[in-house]
């Protein structure tokens, strides 16, 4: 907790030479690089014993990695007034191409998400989560604050036509961190909590229509299974039981890192992916858990301070939201590999192997850090 | 706009309270690890221990079971059998065609394999063809490494060596079925196929078995064994040691020649069971991986009856061996004494009935004592005796020679066979006793019933002047001396003895055809009826055809001096005791005496006159 009060304490200073030269050319947080660095290590020793120690597999690792610090790098750099400029231009082609999904999308796993570009393929939902809450913020950035109802009314359609999209894809995980990272917008510019019980209410109105009529039988199917996962011990059930036996087994101290015989011996399926939250449970134990949780709150924590020190509404804004994104990719995954949530395809955040989403949280850092290093030398109040 | 004091301070309100819910939340999956971790850690530590691994049983060897010589009667041998594993086989069907023209397949065969194989795991060895013959082992050994993921595997299999020879004595293992499942121990028996079904390997299935071992196995989600964790290995069963003499049961067998029937001969001094035949036999190596439905209709329909133990289960009327336990039982009562005399014509008659009780000699005997008359064999003397002793003193005495119930031999299936009585009647039949039932049962016919093998023990028990034993065929088998039956003076048993060694050894007995052994053998014979000769008619062989001629019986035992065998024959259909009976005991009685273990038919004779 030190750590944090410090790291509050400085962001309140203005900007002081002493911070660094080598940082300040960077453009970086040493705070938050030191902690995604770590929770990279974590990743990468965790991911080599839940894939059976595949070297394949840590190569492919160590490559996502490298590109996403590069990224992050690169997008560091990058003045937040240029990404406030280019918002509704990513925006809208992440529009456009989320449209295009649904026309020609390849289809995966059952679900229709990726974009084949010939070279590459990618899921456009992808963009959305950092393009949604940079729309919010740009959208709001020019409206007198707290938002007035037409301009929450305005902020909700652009959030919930993309997540509209991503639903019927169908990739409930992603919809709703996009979703969510777009509301997060809303929260933090001040909407009235009115309006926050309002919509609460309404969610809550909306749940069995969406049961009825939104939600796909394998959705349903997990939400019941959360209710009762010894329901279907070897059908959707398999997932939640074995987990929990991974985590349970793994007791205070945990079996050791290699030893998850939950993994190794395939029982947990997705090991490596996304319940790789019970692997690291079962080999580190209740204290490696607590590590691991207390530095995420760590980074959380600390890009909530950066959207504090930020000195141009778009900035706070931005940062605030993509800071708790991340902690609601914390929070659901670990949810549900706990069984405390119904299974949602959400990974453990820059610990899981695969998926583009490592990148993009990546990039997203890069824009957190951007936000913190584009401060003015000497911030005047 | 860009900034404003109270912008910041929104942001910050809104940022701590975000910060504080992140807080809160974290802290729910915490405690959720936590009571996963800490609260419930045992029981999901033994799920994921569950998970991990399997125990596999390892089935004990079956214990052997040897003759008195140390000859395996019953045996364990490795039988071959072809196994493929699919994920070895790069293609299953050339690999078949392959092996096609290595192995005889059958289509049934074949058929069966690809079902198991559209059940079966990828790494699961199923089996092609069993029991492959040497050839076959020895052409797929040549092939084997072009035949990727075929493999010969050898398992054990019980083989009974002698086939029909001891199969009422060995018995016979056979898989283990729904019933013998709700009677046995299963854990005992994991891994375990066989169990004993009859006979010896029934009776000492407990010692035979052996006791399972295990290994505790790693396996992965797919059931696939990874490694052996830790091994406790079976304890084989145990050997069983006969007393029977494979030599002895052989000539025993030989000596019944064509006949049906049982011969059973013991060590009347302790009880070892020398030979245990019942004829005929069977190939008990039929059932023991489960019997073809043509052979098992053939052994059941067969009409010699071929699974039925007659040494134990056949409870035939005795005849007139039972006569020197009436002479003691007269001796005893009071009602002779070995000089009484009385003369025996051709029938008895009761007072106040015309019904004749015949002789089966028609002239009849003239004036017989005790020695004559069990020597003879003279009927009306003992119908007299049983008239004054009456049937509830005969009960009571037979049934101390062990008739009437199970000897205890160390087998399953024995019968009790019966001795009548008053009270047996009334209960089991509803009815009062007559008289002439009375003079019946004393020469051993009407309800009378024993086995061959109570027989053997009646006649040990003779021998050994009323010092009774237990028949057992395992050597090591507990027997608890019996009570001894104490008569009133030792020269009751002189006299009742003496005759049956008259029997053999003089000029009047009814079997001296088997005189002229260098021993000297003691002896009863006794015809059982199977054919009821009415009143008016006389019994005429010629006339009858065989299956309804009378069985002839033969008790014995020798050396007089020094008994060392009793031997019980009983010959279906074999019409004399004397004839046909008396020479196969004579026969068995040089066996085991003289050492002659020659195979061969005893020199019967049909035709002979005496009972």
């Amino acid at each position: 907790m030190s750590i944090l009060r410090e790291g509050w304490n400085r962001a309140q200073q203005p900007y002081r030479e002493e911070e660094g030269v080598l940082f300040r050319w960077l453009h970086l947080d040493p705070w938050l690089l030191f902690a995604l660095l770590l929770l990279l290590g974590v990743s990468v020793v965790t991911v080599y014993s839940a894939s059976h120690q595949s070297l394949q597999q840590l190569t492919s690792l160590g490559m996502r990695i490298g590109l996403g610090l590069a990224l992050m790098l690169i997008m560091a750099r990058i003045p937040p007034r240029i990404y406030q400029f280019w918002s509704p231009w990513l925006f809208g082609v992440g529009l456009v191409l989320l449209f295009a999904v649904e026309l020609f999308g390849h289809i995966g796993k059952g679900a229709q998400r990726w974009l084949d570009l010939g070279f590459i393929r990618f899921q456009p939902s992808e963009i959305m989560k950092l393009a949604v809450p940079m729309m919010a913020a740009w959208y709001l950035a020019h409206r007198p604050l707290p938002p007035r109802p037409l301009d929450v009314l305005v902020t909700l359609v652009l959030v919930l036509v993309p997540m509209g999209l991503i639903v019927l894809q169908p990739d409930l995980g992603t919809a709703l961190l996009v979703g969510a990272a777009g509301i997060f917008v809303l929260l933090l510019a001040g909407l009235s909590w009115r309006y926050i019980a309002g919509g609460l209410v309404a969610l809550a109105a909306i749940i069995p229509v969406m049961w009825n009529f939104v939600m796909h039988d394998y959705q349903r199917q997990r939400v019941l299974t959360l209710l009762d996962p010894d329901a279907d011990p070897l059908g959707t059930g398999y997932h939640i039981i074995q987990s929990k036996i991974a985590i349970g087994s793994g007791g205070v101290f945990g079996k050791g890192w290699l030893n998850s015989t939950q993994a190794n011996l395939s029982f947990l399926p997705e090991g490596h992916t996304d319940f790789i939250f019970a692997v690291f449970a079962e080999e580190f134990g209740l204290i490696g858990v607590l590590l691991l949780l207390s530095l995420y709150l760590f980074i959380v924590l600390r890009g909530l301070v950066i959207a504090v020190n930020a000195p141009s509404i778009y900035g706070r804004l931005l940062a605030g939201s993509l800071s708790l994104s991340f902690f609601v990719y914390v929070f659901v995954n670990t949810g549900m590999v706990t069984g405390l949530l119904p299974v949602v395809g959400v990974p453990l955040p820059l610990v899981s192997y695969g998926g583009t989403a490592m990148v993009t949280l990546m990039a997203g850092f890069g824009m957190l850090m951007s936000i913190h290093s584009h401060r003015p030398f000497l911030a005047r109040r | 706009m860009e900034d404003g004091g109270h912008m910041r301070g929104l942001v910050l309100q809104r940022a701590v309270i975000a910060g504080l819910i992140c807080f809160l939340l974290l802290g729910a999956v915490i405690a959720r690890v936590a009571w996963l971790q800490v609260t419930a850690h045992e029981r999901f530590a033994s799920l994921a221990e569950q998970n991990r691994t399997r125990i596999e049983p390892i089935p004990p060897a079956r214990g052997l079971i040897y003759d008195r010589n140390g000859v395996v009667l019953a045996d364990n041998a490795p039988a071959f059998q072809v196994e493929l594993v699919p994920e070895q086989v790069p293609d299953m069907e050339a690999t078949l065609q392959r092996l096609a023209t290595l192995l005889e397949l059958d289509e049934s065969e074949l058929g069966r394999f690809r079902k198991t194989l559209k059940a079966s795991r990828s790494f699961d060895s199923i089996p092609l063809k069993l029991n492959l013959t040497e050839e076959e082992v020895a052409r797929l050994a040549v092939e084997r490494p072009r035949l990727p993921g075929v493999e010969v595997q050898a398992r054990l299999t019980r083989v009974y060596p002698q086939r029909e020879k001891v199969a009422h004595v060995v018995g016979y293992v056979g898989r283990i079925n729904e019933r013998d499942l709700a009677t046995i121990d299963q854990e005992a028996y994991r891994g375990t196929s066989h169990i004993g079904k009859t006979g010896l390997e029934r009776f000492y299935e407990d010692r035979l078995h052996g006791e399972v071992g295990y290994r505790k196995l790693e396996v992965d989600a797919h059931g696939r064994t990874l490694r052996v964790l830790e091994e406790v290995p079976a304890t084989p069963g145990e050997d069983i040691h006969l007393t029977l003499d494979l030599r002895l049961q052989e000539v025993a067998e030989a000596a019944l020649g064509d006949f049906l029937g049982a011969v059973v001969a013991l060590d009347p001094r302790n009880g070892e069971v020398l030979a245990f035949v019942s004829k005929p036999g069977f190939d008990p190596n039929l059932f023991v991986n489960g019997i073809r439905g043509g052979d098992y209709k053939a052994l059941v329909e067969n009409p010699d009856r071929p699974l039925f133990n007659r040494a134990l289960a056949a409870a035939y009327p005795p005849g007139s061996t039972v006569k020197p336990l009436m002479g003691l039982a007269g001796l005893e009562h009071g009602l002779i004494t070995p000089e009484f005399r009385m003369f025996a014509g051709p029938y008895y008659q009761l007072p106040n009935d015309s019904h004749r009780y015949r002789d089966w000699k028609k002239s009849g005997h003239g004036w017989v004592d005790l020695d004559r008359a069990i020597a003879q064999s003279c009927d009306v003397y003992f119908y007299d005796l049983a008239h004054r002793m009456g049937i509830d003193r005969m009960h009571e005495f037979f049934t101390r020679f062990g008739l009437g119930r199970p000897t205890g031999i160390d087998l399953p299936g024995e019968v009790s066979g019966l001795v009548p009585s008053r009270a047996w009647k009334r209960a089991a039949r509803g009815q009062s006793w007559y008289p002439g039932e009375t003079l019946i049962a004393g020469i051993g016919q009407g309800y009378m019933l024993a086995t061959p093998l109570q027989l053997a023990q009646m006649v040990a028990t003779l021998a050994q002047r009323g010092q009774p034993v237990r028949p057992h065929l395992a050597k090591d088998a507990v027997v608890e001396p019996l009570e001894p039956i104490v008569v009133r003076k030792a020269a009751h048993w002189d006299a009742v003895l003496a005759g049956m060694d008259h029997v053999i050894n003089s000029d009047y007995g009814t079997a001296k055809v088997i005189r002229g052994a260098p021993y000297r053998i003691a002896g009863k014979s006794g015809t059982a009826q199977v054919f009821t000769v009415k009143q008016s008619e006389t019994y005429d062989e010629k006339k009858l055809s065989r299956k309804l001629h009378d069985h002839a019986v033969f008790i014995g035992y020798a050396p007089v001096e020094a008994p060392a065998i009793a031997v019980a024959a009983f010959v279906e259909n074999g019409q004399h005791g004397s004839g046909t009976a008396g020479p196969i005991v004579r026969r068995v009685m040089d066996a085991w005496l003289l050492g002659d273990f020659a195979l061969k038919a005893a020199a019967t004779d049909e035709q002979g006159e005496a009972d």
